[in-house]
């Protein structure tokens, strides 16, 4: 006899679980769940063109009916609208479903051009594959098909073809629902429907790549793609993008040992398979013919190339001299733009060597107390009732969680209290935005969240608080102060702080930061500028264009005796340099990075570094060696296995089969809360303008204007200023004007925006035309300028 | 000037009001921009994606799905001719022949003075009326090639001025809600609670 | 006996009870005037002076048939709104335009304020907190006469803020359309309103009721729906049953157009007067033109499959209507007589479904296409045998299945009922179709009189049945 345990035997039912059957097999499906989205958990395949499980079911193209039991006999639906109901009997292969998928079939194909040998979606595309799994073999569609001008460039990236194009409304509804970039719809009606911009309105949004990933034809086409290989001839695998540091996953794909393509991969706790176009695109700059092949070596004004030998001995040689007098006297900048293991492989350099002074932030970070708050990740924080920005524009820094954000708000699943100098990308999205002049923002938000409205709003639940730097031309301590006062009022809320490098948290976590109280990158700088530092080392940085205040930086560069570059190509900082060692670009390296939220996931390599290139933390093993001070690194896996033993941050990522797909999340240390910081800032002249300096996701970054279909796109240098203010200055939209600070002037064409408050204006980073870097002066807490007419 | 006017743009808020949300007031204020400039242009549907809160090519796309809707100028007169069943049970065929000779242009053309345009339409719902046309979306019903003649004459003279005014403008009435009478718009959010008649007791 | 007013164009009055045409007489009905001094807003009184869940009720025992086309009683659906959820709205449906019907713009033209009280006391009963009064565009007079009745009802206090000085406040919100027959479908007509491309929307999960305009349960009514309730509530649930059958009481509008001596729109006795009564009877249409014979007609406009001499004898009513092979619909009826050249016939309809679809379906917008390019061929004289039999496949695309048409005793045809299944979201795809396979079902003799008679030759020993070449005889 049987015991049957009664406990198991009554298991409550789950109010969540559905089962039905698909083609007579159990399927165990959730509450509210589409037929098809069980269905894909199966082996028993629906053809599909418009359904997209991360957007909103239309029922367009009508490929995934199939047949479900109704008290009236079986009736055909759509799969991706219907939802499971409990002991629902799905068939998706009868006569009945088979003919009509056919049929459908038949009709996409009828004006479809069939000119696959010359499309690029030949070999990987659904339309083609699903007319050969699910069509009817032949047509009989013997009429003239329409015709409409072969591709036309609906954006500087983006071509479409219309005639190939089957209506399916995911470019349309991803550009609407996702993006919140309506610039591309459907037009005219019936068989005339066709998508479209507005007549010389172009597709400029920041994801339309996604829309030419998620065409199931090859009406969208991009570019830097078009034309480039064939599927068959793609490698491919998996990795994470390191642009910025939401950390995306991608396919990396590759043809005869060159990088040709990134595509989003759909991962729950990050990208949902969207990339940003800088991410996706910048892949030109690793095939960029001005990458570096061999070391270079300054021979009177002159680099020249040389030999690794010759490098790393006259590398050594450089930070030995400077050692030899002090600890002080070198400096380690930069390391967030490689893998966690390359910033630990510099640290235990650094370590060895009594090298303090180190930092992979410039300036524009966060102190690395914030990272010991409690945390939040970006499910947390779009999962949150009431989430508070107190952060840069994340459309234009961290593309896709301005994505997950705005969803959050959409959805109505959050509240967003946007605190902010001019309107961001999010604005229109939020729920309240509140003004502040910089310097003033942490008195804003005390006030502000005091009021009742808000005080009922956070009593709602969860609070998480972005943090960020939202201007480059205000010190870090109105940031902090800032934070404190929502910290204060919400003790629970959690923290997600946005920084914009790649592997910012990483690298700071693996030990890439300022060391027992040293100085931070400015400190640095500015111990260079006072002649104190004689070896300056340069981790894939570029100061000269990346750091605000741009008299610093060439202040320490005249004072700095040697100048060591690991980098990519050649740049503002390094052209003048005495060492410039190659290094391995991404796509040429393995290893793993950390997002924003602490997130460790993999890297891939897929092709074979540039020239005699490599990894940085091969060059530091190397160093160490030349230095005699081996860190004792035989390969990577063994440097990983040293960094998540001695980084107690990077222990859960010891299975390296946890960096893969969601990757895992660092080990949080026990929080901590941030201490008060008080600060005064003085007085805006009434007749002055407060600066906001921030960044936009198309600048003068190398990866940007090496990547030869995105530079094009990043736009003249301007000053914004609110169009009652430009009346006020007395100048028309574009007139060049001139803007003083501090006995620094610069002239720059200046232009009105709604979003910005009276008495600030706001100038972009880093573009093209005038450098505006000579206005930024980083010991002062805030800038203001005049703005005269240029008579 | 494409724009909206000034007066039409005091309009146009005026209707936007009336809407829980903006975007449902586009196709009364495409009618208004067509009103005032005889077709849609370009600027027009900029200036309406800025009034209601839209992408231009949201207000185009919308746009483009109706029929009345004119991206091109059309002639002061719009001569739709209705081709469907009962019209062409009853002759609408012959009628638009007719039309064509009368005015020397095919149907979808203009004439050169820019008086006319002429074009198939499908049915006017006047069915029993057959054949049957529109000039600016008015009625001539049960028309003959001789009432077809005499009606093109008599636009030509101007001597309908009052019955057809120049295309574009559809009602000569507009709704016009008094706001001590109006119980106005709100959206849909805001609202959470039945409505105050829901009571179980007699309104009066 | 049949009456004409020069006013009212295409409405023939008749000695029968008159529940929405009652005014129609007067030169001036459409005036507030006019509608205080018969009756008018006297329904609405009557509806303010009682609960709202009574109106409800009254409208639900009344079994008021929607007139849109489906048929779905009014009140039925005014409960199907998820308890709790505010607000709701009321849509007017008054974008008619389907082939061969008017009446709705006869009602908005002649009796606007009999509208306006409809929608009050609609939106009184079912608690609906704004309405749109969406007005096909085409319709120049009936946007001037509802824009002028709502005018002067604001200012008189029935329509806004505390209505007849009660706690009862709603606007009437004039919208007109643009020219898109689709947008006649009611979750298109959502779509519309809400100043989008008028494509419909999947019912479920939109339906209306539930998640309607703006995503708040919505009430769509045709505008005869409501042009009905003034009347109930002025004289009862029991006077308004007295009329018509039980399943479809009162009256209601029909057209009948085409090959008929005294063409014109009709309210009739619902249920129980007859194709034959509205096409022969000489109170109705007075037979066909010239004495001709009736070749067929389409019973409830251009969607619906065709009927021949066969089926006159079947009431207007659904019941009886869908199992003989058609449909109802909005209330029109085209006659065809003898001289119709049926090929070049069912091509106007067909072309209108394919001009009208929205694209968003694929079987509707590349499939109403196909038909009309071949069926042109074929009615153009090009066409060949196989087209005919490509004309049904493709339709089969869209209605898989066996497509309703009626019985017909020469051809030796037993009906196939009304409904069909389809592969689109709305009923533009099917209605392409419809009238091809009518046609091609019930006169195929003339299809094939049209067609080019080839001679098929095998090109090659192992050609298949598919793989021949035509050559002309």
């Amino acid at each position: 006899m049987t015991i049957v345990d009664p406990i198991k035997e009554a298991a409550p039912v789950d109010p969540n679980v559905v089962n039905i059957t698909i083609n007579d097999k159990p399927v165990v499906a959730r509450k509210g769940e589409l037929i098809i989205a069980a269905a894909d958990r199966t082996e028993d395949f629906i053809p599909r063109f418009c359904y997209h499980p991360r957007m909103s079911p239309v029922g367009m193209c009508r490929q995934c009916l199939v047949e479900v039991e109704t008290p009236r006999g079986p009736m055909m639906v759509v799969s991706c609208m219907t939802p499971v109901a409990e002991g629902q009997v799905v068939r998706t292969a009868t006569d009945g479903v088979k003919k009509a998928q056919e049929g459908v079939l038949e009709l996409l194909l009828a004006n479809h051009p069939l000119d696959c040998p010359v499309c690029d979606k030949g070999g990987e595309c659904p339309l083609q594959d699903q007319a050969f799994s699910h069509g009817p073999g032949e047509s009989r569609f013997v009429e003239e098909k329409r015709h409409y001008e072969k591709p036309i460039a609906i954006s500087d990236i983006v071509y479409l073809d219309r005639e190939r194009c089957i209506l399916c409304d995911r470019c349309t509804r991803f550009a609407d629902e996702v993006a919140g970039d309506a610039l591309i719809t459907f037009t005219s009606r019936g068989n005339d429907t066709q998508v479209l911009t507005f007549p010389d309105e172009p597709f400029s949004s920041y994801f339309s790549g996604n829309t030419v990933q998620i065409c199931p034809v090859g009406a969208l086409t991009a570019k830097p793609y078009r034309f480039k290989a064939r599927p068959w001839d793609l490698e491919q695998t998996e990795s994470t993008c390191t642009s910025c540091s939401v950390g995306c996953r991608t396919v990396v794909q590759s043809s005869r040992d060159e990088l040709v393509r990134y595509q989003g991969v759909d991962i729950d706790p990050v990208n949902w398979g969207w990339l940003c176009d800088r991410g996706r695109y910048n892949f030109e700059s690793v095939n960029s013919p001005d990458r570096l092949t061999s070391p270079l070596m300054k021979n009177g004004s002159e680099l020249v190339a040389t030999s690794w030998s010759v490098a790393l001995e006259n590398a050594a040689r450089m930070i030995r001299l400077a050692l030899a007098q002090s600890t002080n006297n070198v400096a380690i900048l930069g390391g967030a733009r490689g893998t966690n293991e390359d910033a630990f492989a510099w640290a235990m350099l650094a370590d060895k060597l009594g090298i303090n002074q180190r930092d992979a932030q410039l300036g524009d970070g966060l102190s690395p107390e914030v990272f010991n708050l409690a945390q939040a990740t970006i499910d947390e924080t779009c999962a949150a009732k009431t989430i508070i920005l107190l952060a840069p524009d994340v459309k234009e820094e961290l593309p896709v969680l301005y994505l997950r954000l705005r969803d959050a708000a959409q959805k109505r699943k959050s509240r967003i209290i946007e605190f902010s100098s001019r309107n961001s990308g999010l604005t229109p999205y939020v729920w309240r935005t509140v003004g502040f002049e910089p310097g003033n923002q942490a008195q804003i938000v005390r006030e502000a969240l005091a009021t009742p409205e808000m005080k009922e709003q956070i009593a709602r639940g969860e609070v998480v608080v972005v943090v960020g730097r939202s201007n480059l031309a205000e010190s870090e301590v109105f940031t902090l102060q800032a934070l404190g006062e929502v910290l204060s009022a919400v003790p629970s809320a959690k923290v997600l702080p946005v920084l914009r490098r790649g592997n910012v948290r990483g690298a700071v976590a693996a030990g890439l930061t300022p060391k027992d109280n040293s100085g931070d990158a400015i400190d640095i700088l500015n111990a260079a500028a006072a002649g104190k530092i004689e070896c300056l080392i340069l981790l894939g940085v570029d100061p000269m264009a990346d750091v605000a205040d741009s008299g610093l930086v060439q202040r320490a560069f005249t004072q700095v005796k040697n100048v060591i570059s690991i980098d990519t190509m050649i740049n503002s900082s390094n052209r003048n340099a005495d060492l410039v060692l190659p290094a391995a670009a991404y796509g040429e390296k393995a290893g793993t990075t950390t997002n924003l939220e602490g997130r460790i996931s993999n890297v891939a390599q897929k092709i074979t570094p540039r020239g005699t290139s490599r990894p940085d933390w091969m060059i530091a093993t190397e160093l160490s060696i030349a230095l005699g001070v081996d860190i004792g690194v035989s390969s990577l896996e063994d440097l990983n296995e040293k960094l998540v033993n001695s980084v107690v941050a990077f222990a859960p990522s010891s299975d390296a089969k946890s960096t893969h797909g969601d990757g895992v999340l660092m080990a949080r240390e026990t929080p901590v809360t941030i201490s008060g910081v008080a600060s005064k800032v003085t007085d805006r002249n009434a007749y002055n303008y407060r600066l906001v300096v921030s960044r936009t996701m198309y600048d003068s970054a190398q990866s940007t204007i090496a990547s030869p279909s995105l530079a094009g796109i990043i736009t003249e240098a301007a000053i914004f200023v609110n169009p009652l203010d430009l009346a006020r200055i007395g100048v028309t939209e574009g007139a060049n004007v001139r803007v003083g600070a501090d006995g620094t002037n610069i002239v720059i064409a200046i232009k009105a925006d709604n979003g910005i408050n009276r008495g600030t204006a706001w100038l972009p980073f880093n573009h093209t035309g005038v450098d505006i870097r000579p206005l930024l002066n980083i010991a002062s807490d805030v800038v203001d300028v005049r703005i005269e007419p240029i008579k | 000037m494409s724009r909206l006017n000034d007066a039409n743009i005091k309009l146009a808020r005026e209707i936007i009001a009336r809407y829980p949300r903006p975007k449902s007031a586009l196709i009364p204020l495409l009618h208004l921009s067509q009103e005032q400039n005889g077709y849609i242009t370009r600027e027009a549907m900029q200036h309406l994606g800025e009034l209601v809160g839209v992408t231009s090519a949201e207000v185009y796309g919308t746009a483009s799905f109706y029929e009345m809707f004119k991206f091109e100028p059309v002639g002061k007169y719009l001569i739709n001719i209705c081709g469907t069943m009962s019209c062409a049970l009853m002759g609408a065929h012959e009628l638009m022949h007719h039309a064509e000779k009368k005015l020397g242009i095919k149907a979808g053309g203009t004439t050169t003075d820019g008086v006319f345009t002429l074009a198939h339409a499908e049915c006017q719902a006047a069915c029993t009326e057959a054949p049957t046309l529109q000039v600016n979306y008015r009625y001539r019903l049960r028309v003959t090639p001789d009432d077809l003649d005499r009606l093109i004459d008599n636009l030509r003279d101007g001597k309908l001025n009052e019955e057809f005014p120049p295309h574009g403008v559809l009602s000569k009435v507009r709704q016009s809600i008094d706001a001590s009478r109006a119980v106005g718009a709100k959206a849909p959010e805001d609202v959470n609670e039945s409505p105050v008649w829901l009571d179980g007791k007699a309104a009066l | 006996m049949s009456k004409t007013y020069v006013h009212a164009p295409g409405f023939v009055a008749g000695d029968r009870p008159k529940i929405v045409t009652s005014r129609f007489e007067f030169a001036d009905s459409f005036t507030l005037e006019r509608y205080l001094a018969t009756d008018g807003y006297k329904g609405l009184r009557a509806a303010l002076s009682r609960p709202a869940n009574e109106i409800h009720e009254d409208v639900k025992s009344a079994t008021v048939l929607g007139r849109g086309g489906a048929g779905f009683p009014a009140g039925t659906k005014w409960g199907l709104t998820p308890q709790q959820v505010w607000p709701r709205y009321l849509v007017v449906n008054g974008d008619e335009s389907e082939p061969g019907t008017y009446k709705d713009r006869l009602l908005m033209e002649r009796d606007p304020h009999q509208l306006i009280e409809g929608c009050l006391i609609a939106c009184y009963a079912a608690g609906l907190s704004q309405c749109f009064l969406y007005i096909r565009g085409e319709m120049a007079l009936a946007q001037e006469r509802v824009a002028t009745a709502l005018n002067e009802a604001y200012a008189a206090g029935y329509v806004g803020k505390n209505i007849l000085g009660s706690k009862f406040s709603v606007d009437i919100i004039l919208h007109w359309g643009a020219g898109a027959y689709v947008v006649g479908e009611e979750t298109a007509l959502i779509e519309s309103l809400e100043g989008n491309r008028g494509m419909p929307r999947l019912k479920p999960p939109f339906f209306p009721a539930a998640n309607g305009l703006y995503g708040q349960p919505t009430i769509v009514n045709n505008v005869e729906t409501l042009a009905n309730l003034p009347w109930l509530l002025n004289h009862g649930v029991a006077a308004y049953t007295a009329i018509g059958t039980k399943t479809s009481p009162g009256t209601r509008m029909v057209a009948v157009s085409g090959h008929v001596k005294r063409p014109g729109v009709y309210e009739i006795i619902n249920g129980t007067t007859t194709f034959r009564d509205l096409i022969f009877g000489e109170e109705f249409c007075g037979g066909i033109r010239n004495s001709n014979a009736l070749k067929a007609f389409v019973p409830g406009g251009g969607s619906a499959p065709w009927f021949t001499p066969d089926q006159l004898d079947l009431p207007f009513e659904a019941s009886q209507v869908g199992p003989a092979g058609s449909m109802l619909g909005s209330g029109a009826v085209m006659v065809m007589d003898e001289t119709t050249d049926i090929p070049a016939a069912a091509l106007t309809l067909t072309h209108f479904y394919a001009h009208e679809s929205c694209g968003k379906c694929t079987p509707c917008r590349e499939g109403g296409t196909w038909l009309e390019r071949i069926l042109r061929r074929v009615v153009d004289g090009e066409g060949t045998d196989a087209d005919l039999q490509q004309l049904l496949e493709v339709g089969a695309m869209i209605c898989p299945g066996a497509f309703p048409h009626a019985a017909n005793e020469k051809l030796g045809l037993t009906a196939v009922p009304f409904p069909y299944k389809m592969t689109t979201i709305c009923f533009v795809g099917p209605s392409a179709f419809a009238p091809v396979h009518s046609a091609l079902t019930l006169f195929r003799s003339e299809f094939e009189a049209r067609v080019k008679k080839r001679v098929t030759i095998p090109v090659t020993a192992v050609a298949t049945e598919t793989a021949s070449v035509g050559v002309s005889a």
